[in-house]
């Protein structure tokens, strides 16, 4: 390959500078500016700040409501992908038997992928409206459905909410999956093997494995971070702080308590459990993986 | 063996797998294969060759049931098959690809089949064992496909195929991966193993070399339509036409367009008698390029265009009128290009087709 040399030592520097100015400006400074937070007590009134140490951290531990947010996450995390997945997988696998109208059933499911998580809540909130929402009337002739006092109400309106969206994106990947498999190791194992569902559980799934850990991980990061417009819209938090997200706590107390101390703590412990997370599933799943 | 019916229902004497007036029409209304029947004997070793495209595979396919039958019936060892599921067919097949599971062992990847059919654990660790050790790939048990070499893989998808002791083993042009040197050695091989096990064997290929050395019969397929069939030697000596003329034979047949009175064929101002009294208009006269008989006092003089060293042979190209021919012959010869040449056709070794429909006169 020819190298294009140019004369200037700083041309380079001014074409690379918008991106690096956003890099700077969206992601190392409120970097920085959390790990100063986290370490230091502000007064409520923006007058002042002083090094508190550790202090923000004892804090948040001993405060019980940022476990509940804690535990929340994990279930909601968990529920989510594990509809998302599933539903997807589902999906996915149907889509790709079809024969007509294929590429209709794909733009209809890939769809909702496209909308915000805000709109999404939005749209949720119709559906588990008092007056007029569909599904919470639904649950409401079958078991006296009220996310304003049930935990477990509640938990039931945030997942559908969140799900929904997120199926898509299971849906997407798992078909570009199901499409990467070789065609004739599937006929291969139509010779070797009778029944579909075994052929699915013994060729197929194994095969999709890659895309399968891909999206474990997609599914946790979203349900840790995209969920936040979904949460805002929908519970906010209810009934009490039930239906908190890590991230949803963070910044309630962080920008309408206006605790930045504890919001950057909260900030820095969500880091470290991604990392713990990631780590863990690189680890322990990624081994037993087959890649082609 | 002849395939005889007494009414539409009663059959007398039926060969191990018939094919009758199978039809494909794919769903596009492409026409892949056209009213074949075909009888295979059993144990027989049966290539399927022609151009790509030609509906060979297909027919392969069907036979294995990854493909729809849109007409006809398949019967195997007195059974029709047609909608019987694939995997009850009893048949094996070996994809170009190899077509592997990578995420299993050589050793699940040969075991799968018959864990699926119910059969003891340690039936299969027997059967998997002796097999690998006849296709001397018992070392590689453990290995995933990935870790293997091409001629591995290859192997062990024999191996997937003949541990299943089906009662027909199907080939998918599984040789067009590997190698040229590789390929013939493990071609030899599977005419070895299938002499060895005797079982019926279906092998698609579009290479005429493949075809020739390892069938037992030839079927030689073009447009989805049996040209056909005969022996390696049969088909070589006696093309039924002109299709098969040129598509048997390395190199290549020659064809000479030509018109026929009175039993002389006259090619540009050469004329050959052919010593009968046939009259035809449009005529290809085909004769084989090593079938030319160079002799100094041959009838005919030709100018060497261009000429070929192969070693022990040479190929000479030359022109006939606007009609280019080759003709083989010993390099011992010593003759350069630029060089003339005489030679004779024998009408004892020539070829004669019909233009109009490339049929054998």
């Amino acid at each position: 390959m020819k190298k294009v040399q140019f004369k200037s030592n700083y041309s380079q520097y001014f074409f690379l500078a918008p991106q690096l100015l956003i890099l700077l400006i969206f992601l190392y400074w409120p970097i920085i500016q959390t790990f100063k937070d986290a370490f230091t007590m502000q007064d409520a009134f923006g007058f002042g700040s002083q090094f508190a140490g550790f202090d923000n951290f004892l804090f948040i531990f001993s405060d019980p409501s940022y476990f509940t947010a804690f535990k929340f996450t994990i279930i909601y995390s968990f529920v989510i992908t594990l509809i998302t997945g599933s539903i997807g997988l589902l999906l996915a696998v149907q889509a790709n038997k079809v024969m007509h109208g294929k590429s209709a059933y794909k733009t209809l499911l890939i769809w909702p992928y496209a909308i915000a998580p805000a709109v999404v809540g939005v749209m949720a909130n119709y559906f588990f409206s008092e007056r007029y929402g569909l599904l919470h009337h639904l649950f409401n002739n079958l078991w006296g459905f009220n996310w304003y006092e049930n935990v477990f109400d509640a938990y039931i309106y945030v997942i559908i909410a969140g799900s929904w969206k997120q199926i898509s994106a299971n849906f997407i990947f798992f078909l570009a999956g199901l499409q990467a498999i070789q065609k004739t190791v599937i006929e291969a194992s139509i010779i070797d093997c009778k029944s579909n569902i075994r052929r699915f559980w013994t060729i197929t799934f194994p095969l999709l494995m890659p895309t399968t850990f891909f999206l474990i991980i997609i599914n946790i990061t979203y349900a840790f971070f995209d969920t936040f417009g979904i949460i805002d819209t929908t519970t906010i938090g209810a009934p009490g702080s039930e239906t908190k997200t890590l991230v949803y706590k963070a910044y309630i107390d962080g920008f309408k308590g206006l605790d930045l101390g504890s919001a950057g703590a909260q900030s820095i412990m969500m880091m470290i459990i991604v990392l713990v997370i990631t780590i863990f599933q690189f680890r322990y799943i990624e081994g037993k993986i087959h890649y082609n | 063996m002849v395939y005889q019916r007494i009414n539409s229902n009663r059959k007398i004497k039926m060969s191990f797998l018939e094919l009758q007036n199978i039809t494909k029409i794919y769903p596009n209304g492409t026409k892949a294969v056209n009213e074949t029947s075909l009888n295979i004997e059993n144990g027989e070793f049966v290539v399927f060759v022609g151009p790509s495209g030609c509906g060979k595979s297909t027919l392969l396919r069907m036979i294995a049931g990854l493909e729809d039958i849109t007409n006809g019936e398949i019967s195997l060892d007195g059974n029709v098959i047609n909608n019987i599921d694939p995997s009850e067919r009893d048949v094996a097949m070996v994809f170009q690809n190899y077509a592997l599971y990578p995420h299993m062992s050589v050793f699940n990847n040969m075991a799968y089949g018959l864990k699926n059919r119910g059969i003891s654990k340690e039936e299969i660790n027997n059967k998997v064992n002796d097999v690998a050790k006849l296709l001397e790939i018992d070392q590689l048990l453990t290995r995933k496909p990935s870790m293997l070499s091409g001629g591995q893989r290859q192997r062990v998808a024999m191996g997937r195929a003949i541990v299943r002791n089906p009662k027909i083993f199907l080939f998918d042009e599984p040789l067009s991966n590997l190698d040229a040197k590789l390929r013939n050695q493990m071609r030899l091989e599977i005419k070895r193993l299938q002499r060895q096990m005797g079982v019926t064997s279906i092998f698609v290929t579009h290479d005429q070399t493949e075809a020739m050395t390892l069938g037992d019969r030839i079927v030689v397929i073009n447009n989805g339509v049996v040209e056909q069939v005969g022996t390696p030697k049969e088909i070589y000596s006696k093309p039924n036409t002109k299709f098969v003329a040129e598509f048997i034979g390395s190199p290549q047949m020659n064809l000479f367009n030509c018109i026929i009175e009175n039993g002389i064929a006259h090619i540009a101002d050469m004329r050959i008698n052919l010593n009968n009294s046939t009259n035809i208009d449009d005529a290809s006269l085909g004769i084989r390029p090593d079938d030319i008989l160079i002799s100094d006092n041959g009838q005919h003089t030709c100018v060497a265009n261009l000429v070929e060293y192969l070693g022990s042979d040479m190929i000479i190209y030359s022109k006939i009128g606007d009609q280019e021919f080759s003709c083989k012959l010993s390099s011992k010869i010593n003759l350069n290009a630029g060089d003339t040449f005489k030679f004779d056709i024998s009408s004892t070794l020539v070829h004669l087709f019909d233009n109009t429909n490339g049929s054998r006169v």
